[in-house]
């Protein structure tokens, strides 16, 4: 199990309106992106809580990628705004407890940006690859 | 539109639709046959910059996202009958080529034009060589060249060898204030400003240090914030604004540069050479809306714009036919947002009497009460054709769905979205009596609604439902891993079904309205504005705070078209007055405010007698002021004057005006300046206005006109023309070198100022001084304060969105209009008035305010009252009792982002279908496996 190709989980948290949309017309476009992402549809980037990510990393993510509007574009007005300050903490905290902050990811993504959806997966996932298992998967590693 | 009869209120319309050869019920946008369709096309969206198939569809966004066959290319209409390519590999039998162009006859009681514009084709500029040279483009392909859907990507590259420029011009006034290339002698008001924002993203597009520079006549940041985007462009991002009118654009041998040379204001000759050059074009008229205009027989403007009037700005001159946007003048973006409001309102005010004589009633169906019985779940998993099955293995989907907890049934289907499908999921519904639907095929942002309504008529909560989204978000961008792309659909069902478990239903309420409107303000706006709802049929309380109706339209004695001001202003107030809807409170403040959209009630103050009004809208429209400047002698001497002041001088014919003979005007007094950085946008035009006047009056009149940036933008430019025919002298300034005022011992007035192009002082003595100062807000901050709405820094109230809802406030049901908002001339506080009054009338129209479904709650018995979630809230919806010492979301104010939600240290808000429950689930389930081999890893 051991020699298996480490192949990252990663958990994308996606605002309804402009990520959520980004990653449709992703599809629409047909832009290829590997397949190790896990897509929960949330209405506004600031509805993601400090705990559902670290919800997400106890369960064994090795990355959780967060996308919402532009500053400037959010749906409800101010709520990305939230969100930096959320993930910026967030990033700060993940660190503190041992784990690399750069597992935690936010982009802007608008609805039109189908290309950059694609390329933020793409990136994401190979520099999580290269980074290796998330170190809060000890059981795995110890096997 | 090809023809039109009848009258207001009743016209036929004859309206032809073009056939585009597929069928909008069978298309699923799978783009299967823009695949393979063998012809390839310039890209009319991308400006011919990319190419597209025959079969398309217009953007990547468009609405409905239905494709079509462009018949001018398609190879089976080119060739009699062969190709057919995609009506072959269409999965839904969607491709028709027996359709035709249908000719259909509309009853309708109004019409609103709103066609538009076509940019100007600058081939005519020989010596700028657009069609000549790649790397001279128009401001529309480089947006193109910088949108993230363009065709390229968003990356900053030239045409010619899409190689990145370092070193960018763009030439202002392209097709504008132009009569020797075009017949376009109108400024199109929006190019100064679009080339700065061009600059300022290429900018930050750009991997190397772009070197930007734009070249202007006079730079037009007239809009609201526009002045302070402008400087920060200058200052910060160090674009270059260079005043000069460029005449030649000359290739540089050998490259593809191109080389500009220009005259400086001090005269010094420069070449400079770039590797792209943008010209800013201007807007016009296209030949099919002139066309359109000549069908209705509407009169149009020397500019080629649909003539209206300042007082009724989207009114044609066709009784029941409105206009908006820059069909009606050019114009950005906010402005016609507005005047799209003002032409519905228009519109409704002549439909009052039949509104909802047409709207058909949704039928009801009896929901059955779930809430008691444990989740049963039924899965349906779409092939959408190949579209998903073509890589996802759906049967195996399907029979894992099977083996998930509470699931009770499950089902592929060839297409999920067809009507028989549709029929299908109803009927296992009663069958299995199933309480949750979970489908797993495209994506919610299209499809959830079709399904929700399936399911609500098999008698459930439609809120009982969750989409697994495999199309675009799976099969689409996995297509060279099936395996993968299946594990992942896999994933997301379980996900789905994990989610529908937790799923409640949802509770949607009416909240009744008073048909009642609050108007606060009593000039041209606030009294538009009450009439605009009087007129629609809604009951109005116009508050002013002074003993008279007009506010400081009373002051102005023209509209920069010349209309008189007075008798149009007699006669509002004469129809507000004698309103039976509108109750006018003279001497009258609003002092208190309660409830919400649709369920206000404002205390007014009343010389102190206080009553209260129940009203379901209000509307602010307490207009601005004009800075009474400290400097220049104002107020010490009779001979310095404020425009308006001037306006009275001509009414009362006040001798120190008609017998002057030298009169000198300074411009943006007070404003754009680094304490008040916004201009105010009235004032050049009022000035040119008073200087043609007084040419007008007395032709050997000497005068002047001192500003920084002459901004008579759109059609008011031709005045800027007239005057500088009548003899009118223009002297620039810079902020750095201001006028300099003496009195002399006759009390006239001694003005020194700088010519930059003579580049040495001129001395002018003057008769009468006239100031252009700038607009204020006064008194704004209660108001603000008792509706929960929002400022800009430089005290102007602030809408919800600066682009897209330029009357809106993010609380619902509170509206701006008129100079509150930002300064503007009377035709465009017109029509903003008429604008809120319109958006005013979409709450008062309803009789009941539809609340609920995915909104926020908070848990009374969990809530510690600490209040983190009510400053985040952007709507102010959460309101702090304090008698409980709890939180409390007002239901019919709530949006549903869930911001507070997220905020709550104990958990205990809830955002109704996507809780923390169902996002824990969601979490839990994707990482499911993983936790599972971690779990085995340990064991072993």
């Amino acid at each position: 199990m051991s020699e298996k190709k480490f192949e990252p989980k990663i958990l994308g948290f996606f605002c309804n309106w402009c990520t959520y949309a980004g990653a449709d017309l992703a599809g629409v476009s047909r832009l290829q992106y590997p397949p190790n992402i896990r897509v929960i549809r949330v209405m506004c980037s600031g509805t993601v809580s400090p705990h559902h990510v670290l919800r997400a990393f106890q369960k064994g993510a090795d990355g959780v990628l967060i996308g919402g509007c532009h500053i400037g574009d959010c749906h409800y007005l101010r709520g990305n705004y939230m969100t930096i300050k959320r993930i910026s903490f967030l990033q700060e905290l993940l660190k503190f407890t041992g784990v690399e902050p750069g597992r935690l990811h936010l982009e802007w993504i608008s609805a039109a940006e189908g290309p950059k959806l694609a390329q933020t997966v793409r990136d994401f996932t190979e520099k999580i690859r290269k980074m290796g298992p998330s170190p809060l998967k000890p059981a795995k590693q110890a096997a | 539109m090809v023809g039109i009869s009848g009258e207001p209120g009743n016209f036929s319309v004859s309206v032809r639709e073009m056939a585009r050869y597929i069928d909008m019920e069978k298309c699923i946008a799978c783009g299967v046959c823009a695949e393979k369709c063998p012809k390839k096309v310039p890209d009319a969206f991308n400006e011919g910059l990319g190419t597209r198939k025959a079969a398309h569809l217009s953007y990547s966004q468009a609405v409905p996202p239905k494709y079509s066959i462009d018949k001018a290319q398609c190879l089976y209409f080119l060739k009699g009958g062969k190709c057919k390519a995609c009506e072959k590999f269409c999965p839904t039998g969607a491709v028709d080529f027996s359709q035709a162009d249908q000719d259909r006859d509309i009853p309708v009681g109004a019409v609103i034009l709103a066609p538009g514009f076509k940019a100007f084709d600058p081939t005519q500029y020989s010596a700028y060589h657009y069609a000549n040279y790649p790397n001279v483009i128009t401001g529309m392909e480089f947006e193109r060249i910088l949108a993230a859907a363009g065709p390229f990507q968003g990356h900053l590259v030239r045409p010619s060898d899409h190689r990145e420029p370092t070193k960018i011009a763009w030439l202002q006034c392209v097709g504008s204030r132009d009569l020797n290339h075009c017949d376009n002698s109108y400024c199109s008001a929006v190019c100064c400003m679009y080339a700065i924002k061009e600059a300022v993203i290429a900018k930050e597009h750009s991997h190397d240090p772009l070197d930007a520079a734009i070249f202007y006549m006079d730079m037009r940041t007239h809009g609201k914030e526009f002045e302070k985007y402008y400087w920060r462009a200058q200052d910060e991002q160090g674009i270059r604004f260079i005043r000069s009118r460029v005449h030649t654009v000359d290739p540089v041998p050998g490259t593809d540069d191109l080389a500009i040379t220009y005259i400086r204001e001090d005269g010094a000759i420069n070449t400079e050479i770039f590797d792209l050059v943008v010209l800013s074009v201007g807007l016009e008229t296209s030949p099919g809306a002139m066309k359109l205009a000549g069908t209705l027989g509407i009169d149009i403007n020397s500019d080629r714009f649909a003539q209206t009037s300042s007082f009724t700005p989207v009114t044609t001159s066709k009784p029941g036919i409105y206009v908006c946007g820059a069909f009606q003048g050019p114009k950005d973006i906010p402005q016609s947002v507005m005047e799209a409001s003002a032409a519905s309102a228009a519109a409704s005010e002549l439909l009052a009497p039949v509104r909802f004589s047409l709207a058909r009633k949704k039928p009801v169906f009896e929901e059955r009460d779930v809430s008691q019985e444990e989740p049963r779940i039924g899965v349906f998993v779409c092939h959408c054709g190949i579209n998903i099955a073509g890589t996802v293995n759906v049967p195996a989907v399907r029979d894992y769905a099977q083996t998930l907890p509470h699931v009770e049934f499950v089902e592929d289907t060839l297409f999920a979205c067809s009507q028989d499908a549709q029929g299908l999921i109803k009927d296992r519904i009663r069958e299995h009596n199933l309480n949750r639907v979970v489908v797993a095929s495209c994506t919610p942002r299209t499809h959830e609604p079709t399904f929700q309504e399936t399911i609500k008529e098999a008698g459930l909560n439609k809120y009982l439902f969750q989409m697994a989204n495999i199309r675009d978000q799976g099969a689409w961008v996995h297509m060279n891993e099936p395996e993968a792309a299946t594990q992942r659909a896999k994933d997301q069902v379980r996900m789905a079904i994990a989610s529908a478990a937790f799923q409640p239903p949802l509770r949607e309420f009416d909240l009744p309205v008073t048909k009642a409107g609050l108007v606060v303000g009593g000039g041209v706006a606030g009294m538009e504005a009450a009439l605009g709802l009087a007129d629609q049929g809604y009951q109005v309380h116009l508050v002013e705070k002074k003993d008279f109706l007009g506010g400081h339209a009373r002051k102005l004695n023209q509209t920069w078209l010349g209309e008189p001001i007075k008798p149009y202003l007699d006669d509002l107030v004469e129809k507000v007055q004698n309103h039976s809807l509108i109750e006018v409170h003279l001497n009258s403040g609003v002092t208190n405010v309660k409830g919400f959209v649709g369920n206000f009630t404002s205390t007014i103050a009343t010389e102190g007698r206080e009553v209260d009004v129940d009203h379901g809208a209000v509307i602010i429209a307490i207009g601005a002021h004009s800075y009474k400047p400290q400097e220049y002698f104002y107020g010490e001497n009779p001979r310095v004057m404020l425009s308006l002041e001037l306006d009275q001088a001509f009414r009362e014919k006040n001798p120190l005006l008609t017998e002057a003979k030298t009169v000198v005007f300074i411009q943006c007094v007070g404003s754009r300046i680094p304490e008040r950085p916004y201009c105010s946008r009235v004032c050049c035009t009022h000035s040119v206005e008073n200087a043609i006047q007084l040419k007008e009056m007395n032709p050997d009149m000497d005068v002047f006109i001192l500003y920084r940036d002459l901004r008579t933008y759109g059609s008011r430019e031709n005045l800027y023309k007239k005057a500088r025919e009548k003899g009118v002298i223009f002297i620039r300034f810079d902020l750095e070198n201001a006028p300099q005022v003496e009195q002399l011992a006759d009390g006239r007035l001694k003005v020194m100022v700088r010519d930059p192009i003579l580049g040495f002082p001129i001395t002018l003595e003057a008769d009468i001084l006239g100031l252009a100062s700038a607009i204020i807000v006064k008194e704004q901050e209660r108001l603000a304060q008792l509706f929960k709405v929002p400022l800009t820094n430089d005290g102007f109230f602030l809408e919800a969105h600066m682009k897209l809802r330029p009357v809106d406030f993010a609380t619902d049901g509170v509206f701006i209009a008129g100079l509150a908002h930002f300064p503007k001339p009377i035709d465009e506080a017109i029509a903003q008035a008429k604008a809120a009054a319109g958006r005013a009338s979409v709450v008062l129209a309803q009789d009941a305010i539809r609340a609920g479904g995915v909104v926020a709650e908070i848990d009374a018995d969990t809530c510690v009252g600490c209040q983190a979630c009510v400053g985040v809230c952007p709507f102010g919806a959460i309101e702090y009792v304090p008698d409980e010492d709890v939180c409390e979301v007002n239901q019919a104010l709530c949006k549903g982002c869930g911001t507070c939600a997220a905020n709550c240290p104990s958990e205990c808000i809830t955002l109704f279908g996507f809780s923390h429950k169902q996002i824990y689930s969601q979490v839990d389930e994707a990482l499911k496996e993983l936790e599972e081999e971690m779990e085995e890893a340990a064991g072993a």
